[in-house]
């Protein structure tokens, strides 16, 4: 099963409430934000990470229809900048923090999707 | 192809926007700097740094919308789109999904047949990525061991152009990017370098039985850096799909990389599932609402856009609609017709001299209009001297040559080169007399109503003026003089 992230993954969820997610999701789930979690750390926020979707599909359940989707919990809108350049000169101090550098570039392991 | 099956064709464009700063940050975003000096911690995605938009960067991407019939969006956001690769610091792109800052539109395009309507999906704004060498004799990441990151290109501000599957063929697909490009370079939104990378191209193509409703299995092809490219992959890629249903096998969905030096398309190693970017509003970047009084002021500046420029050139200068064509393809060689034909209102000779005479010298020193040494004055001082008789034009040629190797003024080259056409009338009117005098048995004879007695007296006049004589001009003169 993908990972959940859509409107429509939290309400069948709500349809399945109170299952546990399985460690499969869980497992999809931390990979993709490249976190390594040990078996028993997988059990706890298969828990956690349920109980954040039971949640979720109570909030799915109520009657939305005159809600405006919320785009961003601030009030701001329209912060910009113009259009100005402005250096900053942290070249050395940059590459003296990367892990390996090589000719002013970030040396890193090839990364090839598989 | 044969013409048993239709192709499908998408394409979504990127282009980097010319602006100084980049989308978020105040770093520079020119090109081809020393490796990792336009960078900071915005750009480098290092923890507790917070982007600001480039409101040049809006503006941009809502003149392009406007141009292209756009609903210009009341309220806009940015999102993220995440995915971990070494050429994007934060493991995030901000982009955006939902709500893009222009929806809709379309661009016509010109073929053999006639026009042809393009639907426009979207344009939105996003950020560009850094860039990754890979460390291994070949410059292929699968004989590399490491790769070398430069952050300078990431977050430059990147507009993406979605269209419609409305493209039928190869051609219609180089057609719609050419006019793509003639558009955003007559914004002035993007130098569209396709070699440099500041404009690429991604195209979703299938193929279907004619008849057949249902669209084929999409591919997305990558990795064409000219419209060239874009073509010879199209072609390519149909009559692979075309071979493979008719050999029975099935279409992957999948992404394919074009090999310029071999000539085709292989699939890309990729997961075997669709990608998951898991996209969520930017809880960094407070929504847009663009300004509509900004909307309608972008609108009114627009500048006179190719449809409507090369119809005032047919309709208004009389150009053919081939001449027209070519003039407005080019921004720069418009504006160049248009600056020679303020000083020098006689747009079909503007024209001719300047679409066969000096673009084709150009040309062969494999030089832009916008690189010639020949300014737009010193061509209109050529053809002020062509119309008052002072050159031939197979002189003015001569003269032309020069000008576009040297950059010398007209009258200066005319000068070195003792080319003139002699009009003067003072000093032609000598060379007359003398060539009356010095013959009086033609003249008798001319009198007498022997026509071809004129064609030996001109040949005496060319003579005596040493081939400079302006041929109208003596001609004109002998024969006042002969009737008087
Ligand atoms: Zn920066």
């Amino acid at each position: 099963m993908e990972a959940l992230r859509t409107a429509e993954d939290t309400k069948n969820m709500s349809e399945s409430k109170n299952k546990k997610l399985s460690p499969e999701q869980v497992e999809k789930i931390s990979h993709l934000a490249r976190l390594e979690l040990s078996s028993e750390e997988r059990e706890k926020f298969a828990g956690q990470l349920s109980s954040v979707l039971d949640y979720i599909a109570k909030i799915s359940k109520l009657d939305l229809k005159n809600v405006e989707p919320l785009a961003h919990v601030g009030e701001l809108k329209n912060v910009w900048r113009e259009d100005e350049v402005e250096r900053t000169d942290v070249h050395d101090k940059l590459m003296d923090l990367a892990p390996e550098a090589k000719r002013g570039h970030f040396r890193v392991p090839r990364i090839i999707e598989e | 192809m044969t013409m048993k099956y239709k192709t499908t064709i998408g394409m979504e464009v990127h282009v980097e926007l010319g602006t100084n700063s980049k989308m978020f940050c105040a770093c520079p975003t020119s090109f081809g700097a020393e490796p990792n000096s336009n960078v900071c911690p915005v750009c480098l995605g290092l923890p507790g740094s917070l982007p600001v938009i480039n409101r040049q960067a809006l503006i941009r991407t809502v003149k392009t919308g406007l141009a292209l019939g756009s609903e210009i969006a009341e309220f806009s956001k940015f999102d993220r789109k995440n995915y971990y690769y070494p050429d994007l610091p934060k493991a995030y792109q901000i982009s955006q999904y939902d709500l893009p800052l222009c929806g809709g539109g379309f661009l016509m395009i010109e073929l053999e047949k006639g026009e042809k309507r393009i639907g426009i999906t979207r344009v939105h704004l996003e950020e560009d990525t850094g860039k990754t060498l890979h460390e291994s004799k070949s410059g292929r990441i699968e004989d590399a061991a490491f790769s070398l990151v430069d952050y300078n290109r990431s977050g430059t501000p990147l507009m993406e152009i979605v269209s419609e599957p409305d493209m039928e063929s190869s051609a219609e697909a180089a057609a719609y990017l050419t006019t793509l490009r003639c558009l955003l370079r007559y914004l002035e939104v993007s130098d569209c370098n396709m070699e440099e990378g500041s404009m690429r191209c991604e195209a979703n193509i299938s193929v279907r039985p004619a008849g057949s409703d249902e669209l084929g299995v999409k591919v997305e092809i990558k990795n064409m850096n000219s419209i060239r490219n874009l073509q010879q992959a199209m072609e390519y890629e149909a009559a692979r799909q075309v071979k493979a249903i008719e050999s029975g096998e099935k279409v992957v969905q999948e992404t394919r990389h074009w090999q310029e030096n071999k000539e085709v398309t292989i699939p890309m190693r990729s997961k075997e599932t669709a990608p998951d970017y898991r996209y969520f509003p930017e809880p960094d970047l407070p929504p847009v609402v663009f300004p509509q009084e900004l909307v309608r002021q972008l609108e009114s500046e627009l500048p006179e856009l190719p449809p409507a420029k090369k119809t005032r050139f047919v309709e208004e200068l009389g150009l053919s609609a081939y001449d027209a064509g070519v003039l407005v393809a080019d921004k720069q060689l418009a504006g160049y017709f248009e600056e020679c034909l303020r000083e020098f209102p006689h747009a079909k000779t503007v024209s001719n001299w300047l679409t066969s005479e000096l673009i084709g010298r150009l040309n062969k020193l494999g030089q832009h209009i916008g690189e010639s040494k020949v300014s737009a004055s010193h061509l209109v001082g050529l053809l002020k001297m062509v119309e008052a008789g002072k050159l031939s034009s197979k002189q003015a040629k001569e003269v032309l040559d020069e000008m576009v190797a040297s950059g010398k003024e007209p009258s200066q080259v005319a000068a070195d080169k003792e080319l003139s056409q002699l009009s003067d009338s003072g000093e032609l009117e000598k060379i007359v007399d003398a060539a009356i005098k010095a013959n009086p048995d033609p003249v008798a004879e001319y009198k007498d109503g022997n026509e071809k007695a004129l064609g030996f007296l001109m040949g005496q006049v060319m003579k005596l003026s040493r081939g400079q004589a302006n041929p109208q001009e003596a001609s004109r003169m002998l024969k006042d003089k002969l009737s008087g």
